[in-house]
């Protein structure tokens, strides 16, 4: 579970997120929605401990990570996985470098043990096959599945994902949607999904934080949003200019 | 960047690999540059010496000194704030801008000591050791110009070169070198990390890593010249 306590952010003065209070329950895809420019990726950033705000609490359990010391904080990031929008690879490794990384950084096992480890997560991300491929070598949907893998390569508890169906066409979305989905029912890990899409929204959105200019406007799931966005007419706007029905 | 590493082994390998790309790496550039650099220093000062009571050795001792003191560790430098500094800072720029830092950070990985400090390390360890072969080509540069084009005798070369040594000044050279390499590894790796932006942010890193390198190696130059001498 983690858990947002009125957190505020600004840039050069420039105030981007007002008082966001929101939580996030584990089992169960979280979507963070929300036009470009409201603050959803400063709102991811500063979850996973990149961006600083001034004030509020940002709860994993009973770990306020704005308090944790720095090896504190880097403990808790071993519990982190994210996903992030270019897949963020290491160009100068393989996939399967890629894969192992965190696990030849925080992991005890031996490189048998870890090549068992990397095949297991290619073969969750149905991406069996590419170990020795170079990220430039693979396309935008299988960097991300290949970013998926690598997520998960440690036992995370907490998966953060921005945007994972930028640039991708509309099956591989699907494909990237349901892998997420999949993913954290199997693991029972608390996953956020920054998204704009309103089929991933409505397909697997269980838990919907609607941001507006950088506060929180709406809360609910994906049953109540379509009565909701004729009570709120941003929300109204935001799906509507999806055209989706 | 001085935080405990996460897994030393992992950062000994690092520094291992960057050794091998600034060191063997720049080895060709750094012969081909000094091998000419001693040649002409061979020409030109013969070119200089007029005067008939001034003895050719005078050129090998120039020649070797010029090496030592001046040309072998700041052209050096000079030439790797090009090739080093400009690799270091797009490599971590893009890095950078491509979300592959904030990978790192998020992963629990102090993304300024993987990523500069072994590439500072391995600076201070293979400068000094790159700016010795410079020294020792330079001279061999110069002693093939003198012989080839008949300037002066490769004995009377060898005498001169040897009546003027200083162990002291290998050391001033490589203090200069170390002193380089740092300025170099350093500014590059600073310019590289906080890049913000995209492609063009990354060259303007890369560019910037390099004018900013140059003008520090100078300004140090003329620092340790006065302090050391």
């Amino acid at each position: 579970m983690i858990e947002l306590v009125n957190i505020n952010k600004s840039f050069s003065g420039k105030q981007v997120l007002f008082d966001i209070s929101a939580s996030f329950t584990p089992g169960i895809p979280n979507l963070i929605i929300g036009a470009s420019g409201g603050g959803k990726s400063v709102m991811m950033k500063s979850m996973v401990g990149l961006l600083k705000p001034e004030s509020g609490q940002i709860l994993y359990g009973d770990r306020d990570l704005l308090k944790l010391e720095y090896k504190e904080l880097r403990e808790l990031r071993r519990e982190i996985g994210m996903l992030f929008q270019g897949a963020a690879l290491f160009d100068s490794m393989t996939v399967e470098q890629n894969i192992d990384f965190p696990l030849k950084m925080f992991s005890k096992m031996n490189a048998e043990e870890r090549r068992d480890r990397v095949n297991f997560c290619l073969k969750r991300v149905d991406m069996e096959g590419v170990n020795d491929k170079y990220p430039s070598e693979i396309s935008g949907g299988m960097k991300k599945r290949v970013g998926i893998a690598r997520a998960i390569a440690l036992n995370i508890r907490y998966l953060f994902c921005d945007e994972p169906n930028s640039g991708l066409d509309p099956i591989t979305s699907r494909l990237i949607d349901e892998l997420l989905l999949e993913i954290t029912e199997e693991f029972d890990i608390t996953t956020i999904i920054n998204s704009h899409d309103m089929k991933t929204v409505f397909d697997i959105g269980h838990n919907i934080v609607f941001i507006f200019e950088g506060k929180v406007c709406w809360n609910g799931d994906n049953k109540e949003l379509k009565k909701a966005k004729n009570d709120i007419p941003e929300l109204q706007d935001f799906i509507n200019a999806s055209y989706f029905d | 960047m001085f935080a405990k590493p996460e897994k030393f082994r992992v950062y000994i390998k690092r520094v291992f690999l960057e050794m091998y790309n600034i060191g063997v790496g720049s080895l060709p550039i750094v012969a081909i540059i000094s091998i000419f650099i001693g040649a002409v220093t061979t020409v030109q000062t013969s070119y200089q010496l007029i005067a008939p009571y001034i003895s050719n050795s005078v050129i090998g001792m120039i020649v070797s000194d010029s090496m030592m003191l001046e040309l072998a560790p700041t052209i050096t430098s000079l030439v790797l704030a090009g090739k080093v500094g400009s690799h270091i800072a797009s490599e971590i720029g893009t890095m950078r801008v491509s979300e592959q830092i904030d990978a790192l950070e998020v992963m629990g990985i102090n993304g300024s000591g993987f990523l500069a400090l072994p590439k500072i390390i391995a600076g201070l360890i293979m400068l000094p050791m790159l700016n010795i072969i410079a020294i020792a080509l330079g001279i061999y540069g110069g002693y093939i110009a003198g012989d080839l084009s008949g300037i002066l005798a490769p004995e009377t070369f060898i005498n001169g070169a040897r009546s003027s040594f200083l162990p002291f000044n290998v050391l001033f050279s490589s203090i200069k070198s170390f002193t380089f390499a740092f300025l170099i590894t350093s500014i590059s790796a600073y310019q590289g990390f906080y890049t913000k932006g995209g492609a063009l942010e990354v060259g303007k890193a890369s560019t910037d890593a390099v004018v900013y390198s140059a003008m520090s190696i100078l300004f140090a130059d003329y620092i340790l010249a006065e302090l050391l001498l």
